[in-house]
């Protein structure tokens, strides 16, 4: 791997630069730095919420824990809301990847529609989110009455915070291409924004499997975990 | 690996026109660097006036009307959580990374560089945010910097209602701020570099501030995670970390929590941080320790393995501060493994350290002294650490004034000292002229031999079972009277180590005006950010073009070269160039 050779490199030995480069020779890339930071912004968000659900995984391991599905009365036992929730979501990731495929194309305006669509389908999706909390409330499922409710509300509300930041930078890059920039050049910075959705999107596949989980497949998953 | 539209279009950058754009909205590294180091060192001195005055509770019990139990607590609580996070996290990161990452790396400026003053100023929020609990009704917290539930958040811990939240508010809010100039650190580091500027040829000090920054890019969401949980069981009724308890004959609503998840989440924090601070200290101590003793690095590679050893263990090793707290405890036996297991590594520089000196053309300069002092504060503290790593010893030790003189020793003085070295030695850059000389060894004689007085004492006290976190000793058959002579020595020792700052403060700010101008390079300094054309460096550093590197930052003292230094960006001679070839085939 490059990273061990580089770490055996010898600097304290003269090596002349190569004629007319540099050493280490890469394609120039104004998106290279955003690309990068992007990857550990991932890495950030990716962390935070391993530790959510590994903190999660062990408070579910005490008695008062009642997981929200696996029994008739448990609201998630018919997920069905969430399955709408997560399929508008899949709308949105995906009319960003046509956004992107069409700016890539240079057909700029289908590129708008898919923006404006993925935009569309995102807010819907906190709506719907916002609005399956008031129903879980409706029927008395309040955050701080049961553990697993609390990481429902926790969960969803910071996986909706991650949203909602994600659409001011997308506003944030629009703008900026909008007023300064040509539009031809949306493709760079939306490439960025299609990857950060997607990873969103991942990330409440994940949320959304476990806090529809059994109380058997949590127990399974914590047990792996050594809790 | 260039990152051309900073470094090849000059025009590109954001050049300040007035004062406002210049000084304070600045985009500037160097100029968000001052004032980062600026904010944490004033919070570092309202930090330090609180340890003074829980050192004169110690000393001299039952004098200080102003002093209740109350206000202890809190003033320990606010001393740890801004001496850690709001000095040295911030001093570190936020002054030196910024001022030195472009500088030595040969950026113009960070990548992000709008993203990178929006850091500054939530950080001077999270500031605000912080010393504001001192003014709502109950204060501060007084739940110790750690923060434990269920303690944290109930009624009878000074600031349960107003001051935790504060706290844990601005806690998240330096969150944001660190994530953003942290990524611009990475970045910077990665994408920026100058040409010829390798990895492996970039000065220790780089590699310190970037492994770091890695660590806290990765450690401080565990903070985050925990200080949101703590904030909804506190405000929503939650019982994450809150056990069902009763409270003044009541029964609370909580159910079931585990106190104890709240520590690993803390500590998975809490042990990186400990290397987030120790490592840009570890590299800006190589770099002052080559320089000032004429001598090339010992064993540079080996350096900057054991920085991304340490860095990669330090994420596996943070229950060792929970051997008392009720874990498992087959878990002691693994973290008192990794726990020593990490000291190789950490051993490894201190060796190397020394080495660097053995034989070196050692000037006894102001920054030199600092780094010579932080050696033997660090072995000291390291030392005692491999004693508490062990499960057996920290157990009876946990709770007393050993642990306290352990971690002073090793995360309080010893970054402490490498920041005033790296002041001192970066001084001359940052604002062009030198320091006095004489005041600067007064003040570090004072701090050097002063915390050994503070410090070494509290060992002792600490084998005589001396609990920490009291408020007052009472009457405890096992502690004999003559601790309390001892303890006071300690307040009068750590009251002349804290007066003793003015003098380093007084030379900082006299000097900026009556220091000596000073010529460019005073040190004989190799890396590059000696080598800019002005001194302090103009808006964009470089002039029309950024400089080329063709050699490591350790040439000193090189056989057969007149001047005893090269700088990085001079080009490699013929006879050098063959000398170098005869060493690859050796």
């Amino acid at each position: 791997m490059s990273i061990f050779s580089t770490l055996r490199e010898k600097p304290w030995i003269q090596h002349p630069l190569p004629a007319g480069g540099s050493v280490d020779e890469e394609v120039a890339d104004p998106q290279a730095a955003a690309r990068l930071a992007l990857r550990f912004v991932l890495a950030i968000v990716g962390v935070l919420f391993f530790l959510f659900i590994i903190t999660f995984l062990s408070r579910s391991q005490y008695p008062d824990f009642e997981a929200l599905s696996g029994a008739p009365w448990q609201p998630f036992t018919d997920a069905s809301r969430l399955w709408f929730n997560t399929g508008v979501l899949a709308v949105a990731s995906l009319a960003m990847q046509i956004s992107l495929v069409s700016a890539r194309r240079q057909r700029l305006n289908a590129a708008v529609v898919g923006l404006s669509a993925a935009v569309f389908f995102t807010i819907g999706f906190l709506l719907a989110q916002y609005e399956l909390w008031l129903h879980l409330q409706s029927m008395g499922f309040y955050m701080n009455s049961n553990p697993a409710n609390s990481y429902f509300y926790l969960l969803t509300a910071v996986h909706g915070l991650h949203l909602v930041g994600g659409l001011l930078v997308l506003a944030h890059v629009v703008f900026r291409i909008w007023y300064d920039e040509e539009l031809a050049t949306l493709a760079g910075p939306l490439q960025l924004c299609a990857v950060y959705w997607h990873f969103l999107f991942g990330v409440w596949l994940v949320l959304f499997a476990l806090l529809t989980s059994t109380p058997e497949t949590i127990n399974a998953l914590a047990a792996l975990c050594g809790f | 690996m260039q990152h051309v539209a900073i470094a090849d279009r000059p025009d590109e950058l954001h050049d300040p026109q007035t004062f406002i754009t210049k000084y304070i909205w600045s985009q500037d590294h160097k100029v968000i660097a001052i004032q980062y180091g600026g904010t944490a060192i004033f919070v570092g001195l309202v930090a330090l006036v609180l340890s003074g005055l829980m050192r004169l509770q110690l000393g001299f019990p039952d004098t200080f009307d102003f002093i209740d139990p109350n206000a202890y607590l809190q003033f320990v609580t606010m001393h740890g959580m801004i001496m850690v996070i709001y000095l040295l996290t911030a001093l570190l990161l936020g002054g030196f990374g910024n001022y030195l990452i472009p500088l030595m790396c040969g950026a113009r400026d960070m990548v992000f560089p709008f993203m990178n003053m929006l850091s500054y100023w939530v950080y001077l929020l999270s500031v605000i945010v912080l010393l504001a609990s001192f003014f709502v009704p109950g204060g501060p917290t007084g739940a110790g910097w750690t923060l434990y539930p269920p303690q944290a958040i109930l009624q009878g811990t000074p600031g349960y209602d107003w001051g935790i939240i504060l706290m844990l508010v601005s806690l998240a809010i330096f969150i944001v701020a660190f994530t953003m100039g942290g990524l611009n650190y990475v970045t910077t580091v990665l994408q920026a570099r100058t040409r010829g500027m390798t990895l492996m040829r970039m000065p220790l000090t780089i590699w310190g501030i970037f492994t770091a920054t890695v660590l806290g890019l990765l450690a401080f969401p565990a903070l985050l995670v925990s200080a949101i949980m703590m904030m909804l069981d506190k405000l929503a009724g939650t019982s994450f970390f809150m056990p069902a308890l009763v409270s003044l004959g009541e029964n609370l609503e909580y159910t079931g929590g585990s106190p104890v998840l709240f520590q690993h989440l803390f500590w998975f924090f809490g042990h990186p941080e400990v290397y987030i601070v120790a490592l840009p200290a570890f590299g800006m101590v190589s770099d002052v320790l080559a320089t000032h003793a004429r001598k090339n690095i010992f064993g540079y590679r080996m350096m900057v393995w054991a920085i991304v050893a340490i860095g990669g263990l330090s994420f596996i090793v943070w229950a060792h501060h929970m051997y008392v707290s009720g874990m498992h405890p087959a878990f002691g036996f693994f973290f008192a493994t990794t726990t020593l297991i990490i000291a190789v590594p950490t051993a490894i520089k201190v060796y190397n350290w020394i080495l660097t000196l053995w034989q070196g053309n050692i000037h006894l300069t102001v920054p030199m002294l600092f780094a010579i002092g932080f050696i033997f504060t660090f072995t000291h503290g390291g030392l005692t650490g491999l004693f508490l790593g062990n499960v057996t010893i920290d157990l009876p030790l946990s709770d007393t004034y050993f642990v306290v003189a352990h971690f002073h020793m090793v995360m309080g003085v010893s970054p402490i000292m490498v920041l005033f070295a790296a002041i001192y030695h970066w001084y001359p850059l940052m604002t062009g002229r030198m320091f006095n000389v004489a005041l600067g060894k007064a003040h570090f004689w004072f701090t050097f031999l002063g915390t050994y007085a503070i410090y070494l004492p509290m060992h002792y006290l600490g084998f005589l079972g001396v609990p920490r976190r009291y408020f007052a000793m009472g009457s405890t058959d096992f502690i004999p009277e003559s601790a309390q002579s001892l303890n006071a020595s300690i307040t009068v020792s750590a009251l002349i180590v804290g007066a003793s700052q003015l003098i380093f403060l007084y030379n900082v700010i006299w000097s900026l005006r009556n220091g000596e101008k000073c010529e460019r390079n005073p040190w004989g300094a190799t890396s590059l950010e000696w080598q800019t054309e002005h001194v302090p460096p103009h808006h964009g550093n470089w002039g029309a073009e950024l400089p080329t590197v063709h050699r490591w930052a350790y040439d000193f003292s090189v056989p057969g070269v007149e001047q005893d230094f090269i700088p990085q960006n001079h080009p490699v001679t013929a006879e050098e160039q063959t000398g170098g070839e005869e060493g690859e085939k050796a």
